[in-house]
C-alpha cells in the first residue's frame, strides 16, 4: 500500500476544514454544505458505476432509505439521532445488498441495470407515498431538539463539519478500494466481466459488495439530508432529483477517480447557484444545464474533468522516445 | 368484485393498454435497431403532450387534426436528435448513450418545467366524455379512437418495415450493421431514420391522449416506466411483442387499481417489470437468456 496516496486526501479535507473558521457566512457554508452532501451521494454512485461499471439510475433507492429510517427511527421509536443515523446507513446498505442480490446472479447488465435500479427506486417512492409508517403524502417532520446530541446543531459549522467527515471517510474509503485486490477485481469486472471470470474472479459477488458499499454511502447522505432539513417525504427521498444528480457528479468530475464526485459536484452546484443568479430562482433552469454539460461531457471529455487535465499532463510532459525494436 | 364491475375494467385497461402499446412500439422500434434505450422517450413524449395542447389552444386545432402536423414535426425532431446530438456524443459506447439520452430527458422535461411551470392542463373537447354503450358497457369514445388509432399505426409500421425500401434498409441494419454498411447503407442515417420513427409514435400517441388526459412537465415520467415494462415483457425490439405487451399492461394496471386501490395501480406494473427482468429478460415471448 502506498502511503502517499493518501497525502492529497488529507490536504484537501484539512483544507476544506478550516474554511468555516474563516468564512462566516451562511449562504456560503449552506452551498459547501449541500456541495459537500452530493459529493457523497455521488462517491456512493461512483464506487458502484466508476469502478464497477455498474450504471445505477436508482441510487435514490439508497439516499431515500436512509432519510426515511433516520427520521423513523427518531419518531417512532425515539432513538437517539446518533444510532438512528448509523441504522440508516445500515439499512441503505442493506437495501443495496438487496437490490444487488436479486438483479447480478440474474446477469443484469448495462441498460438493464440501470432500468431495474430505476424501477426499484420507483417502487420505494410509490410505497412510501402512501404507506402510514413513512407519514404517506404529508412526509416526516423530526422533532426540534436543538444541540449536538441530536445532530441538530446550532451553527451552520457543525453541520459542515460532520458531512466533512463522512466525504472524507467516503474519500478514505475510496481509496482503499482502489488500491486493494478488491478494487483490482472491480476494475476488472468493468472492463471485460467474461475475461475477468476466466481469471478466477467471481463477478456477482465483487459487485455485490460494490453495491454495498455504494449504497451505504448514499444512505449516509440521506441521513444528513434528513438531519439537514428535519424533513422528508418520498419525492424528496426517492425522488428521480437524487438518482440524477449522483450519477451527474462522478461522470462530470471524472467516474472511477478518487476526487472525480468532489470536482463534479463543485461544478454542479457553482452552475446552479450561477443560474439562479441569471434569473431568479426559477425551477428548472439549473437541470437544463446539468443535462447540457453532461451532454458535452460525454461527447467531449468521456473521462469527465479530471480526465482533461490528464491529457494535458500528457501533452505537457514530454513522452520517453521508445526505444527501438 | 361483480361482473359488472369487472368487465369494463377489462375494457379500459385494453384501450388504455393500446395507448402504452403505441408509446412501447417507439421504444421497441429503436431499440431493435440502434439497440439503445431510449431514456428521453418519456419526456419526449411530455412535449408532444405540450405541443397538442397548445396547438389546441392558441390554434384551436383539435387533436385528432394536429397528429397530422405534429408526427412529421416529430419525425424530424427526432431524426435530427440522433443524428445531431446522440450519434455524435456517444461515440458508440452503450454506457455514453445511456448517459446522453438520460442527459436528453433531463433537459426536455426541465426546459418544459420552466417554461410552463409545474401546473396541470388539460383541453376541453366536446367529445371529452362521450360515450356509446357496447354490450350494456357504456365506453368512451376518445379512447376508442385511441385504441383504433394504435393498431392503425401498428399495421402501418409493419407495412413500412416489410414492404418499403427504407424498410428493408433499416431491417438489415439492424440485422447487421456492418454488413448493411458495406452494401451502401447510410447506418446513420437509418439510424436517425428509426429514431424519428419512434418519436413520430409519441407524438400520435399524445394527440390520442391529450382529450382524456393532462398535460404537466412530468407526465411523461409515468408512461416512461410502463413503456419499458411493455418492452422488456413483449422481447426488445419485436413490434408484436409490443403490442401485445402493452395491451397486458393496462390490463395489469386496471385490475390492480381495481383491487389495491387507484394509488396502488402503478405498483402492480413496477413489480411485473422487476419480476420480469429478473427471471425472461428476453421477454415473455423471446428465448431464454
Amino acid at each position: 500500500m502506498k502511503r502517499h496516496a493518501f497525502v492529497p486526501i488529507v490536504a484537501a479535507v484539512a483544507t476544506l476544514a478550516c474554511i468555516p473558521l474563516i468564512v462566516h457566512s451562511n449562504a456560503v457554508l449552506n452551498f459547501l454544505v449541500t456541495t459537500l452532501l452530493l459529493t457523497l451521494a455521488g462517491q456512493g454512485w461512483n464506487v458502484l458505476g466508476g469502478y464497477g461499471g455498474q450504471y445505477s439510475f436508482g441510487h435514490a433507492a439508497f439516499f431515500g432509505t436512509g432519510a426515511y429510517a433516520t427520521a423513523i427511527l427518531q419518531l417512532r421509536y425515539g432513538l437517539n439521532a446518533w444510532p438512528a443515523f448509523a441504522a440508516g446507513i445500515a439499512a441503505g446498505a442493506g437495501v443495496g445488498a438487496v437490490i444487488g442480490a436479486l438483479t447480478f446472479p440474474s446477469g443484469l447488465r448495462g441498460s438493464y441495470f440501470a432500468l431495474v435500479t430505476l424501477a426499484f427506486a420507483e417502487v420505494l417512492r410509490i410505497v412510501a407515498s402512501v404507506a402510514p409508517v413513512t407519514g404517506a403524502g404529508t412526509g416526516l417532520l423530526i422533532k426540534l431538539d436543538l444541540g449536538a446530541h441530536a445532530i441538530q446543531f446550532q451553527s451552520r459549522a457543525g453541520f459542515y463539519w460532520l458531512i466533512l467527515a463522512l466525504v472524507a471517510g467516503a474519500l478514505v474509503i475510496t481509496r482503499l478500494i482502489e488500491q486493494s485486490r478488491f478494487g483490482a477485481w472491480l476494475v476488472a469486472v468493468r472492463e471485460n466481466e467474461d475475461a475477468a471470470r476466466a481469471l478466477g474472479v467471481d463477478p456477482t459477488r465483487v459487485k455485490l459488495g460494490a453495491i454495498t458499499i455504494s449504497a451505504a454511502m448514499a444512505a449516509a447522505a440521506g441521513c444528513f439530508y434528513a438531519q439537514y432539513f428535519l424533513f422528508v417525504d418520498a419525492s424528496i427521498a426517492y425522488g428521480p432529483w437524487i438518482s440524477v444528480e449522483a450519477l451527474l457528479a462522478p461522470i462530470i468530475g471524472g467516474a472511477g477517480t478518487v476526487f472525480g464526485p468532489l470536482f463534479g459536484a463543485l461544478m454542479i452546484k457553482t452552475l446552479g447557484e450561477a443560474a439562479k443568479l441569471v434569473t431568479g430562482d426559477v425551477p428548472g433552469l439549473d437541470l437544463v444545464l446539468y443535462g447540457a454539460v453532461l451532454i458535452l461531457v460525454v461527447g467531449l471529455a468521456p473521462r469527465g474533468v479530471a480526465g482533461i487535465g490528464a491529457r494535458f499532463r500528457v501533452w505537457l510532459v514530454p513522452q520517453k522516445p521508445r526505444e527501438a525494436a | 368484485v361483480h361482473l359488472s364491475i369487472l368487465l369494463p375494467a377489462i375494457v379500459n385497461g385494453v384501450l388504455n393498454g393500446a395507448l402504452y402499446a403505441l408509446i412501447a412500439l417507439g421504444l421497441t422500434l429503436i431499440y431493435g435497431v440502434l439497440h439503445i434505450i431510449n431514456f428521453a422517450h418519456g419526456t419526449l413524449l411530455t412535449a408532444a403532450l405540450f405541443a397538442a395542447f397548445f396547438m389546441h389552444q392558441m390554434l384551436g386545432l383539435d387533436p385528432y387534426l394536429a397528429v397530422f402536423i405534429l408526427t412529421p414535426a416529430f419525425f424530424v425532431v427526432g431524426y435530427a436528435l440522433q443524428r445531431f446530438i446522440i450519434g455524435p456524443a456517444s461515440h458508440g459506447n452503450d454506457g455514453n448513450i445511456l448517459l446522453v439520452t438520460l442527459g436528453l430527458a433531463v433537459i426536455i422535461e426541465n426546459a418544459l418545467l420552466f417554461a410552463f411551470r409545474g401546473d396541470t392542463r388539460t383541453i376541453d373537447v366536446a367529445y371529452g366524455f362521450a360515450v356509446v354503450p357496447i354490450a350494456g358497457m357504456f365506453i368512451s369514445v376518445p379512447r376508442l379512437v385511441g385504441f383504433g388509432g394504435a393498431v392503425a399505426v401498428a399495421l402501418l409500421l409493419w407495412w413500412l418495415l416489410s414492404l418499403t425500401d427504407t424498410g428493408k434498409a433499416i431491417r438489415a441494419v439492424a440485422k447487421e450493421k456492418l454488413g448493411a454498411e458495406l452494401t451502401g447503407i447510410d447506418v446513420a442515417h437509418i439510424y436517425a431514420v428509426t429514431f424519428g420513427l419512434g418519436t413520430a409514435c409519441v407524438a400520435i400517441a399524445a394527440c390520442l391522449l391529450i382529450p382524456t388526459y393532462y398535460v404537466n412537465p412530468y407526465v411523461g415520467n409515468a408512461f416512461v416506466l410502463i413503456a419499458f415494462t411493455t418492452v422488456v415483457l413483449g422481447g426488445m425490439g419485436s413490434i408484436a411483442g409490443a403490442l401485445l405487451g402493452g395491451l397486458f399492461v393496462g390490463l395489469v394496471e386496471s385490475l390492480c387499481g381495481l383491487y389495491l386501490g387507484e394509488s396502488l395501480g402503478q405498483i402492480g406494473i413496477f413489480l411485473m417489470f422487476i419480476l420480469v427482468l429478473l427471471f425472461r429478460p428476453n421477454g415473455l415471448l423471446g428465448e431464454r437468456a
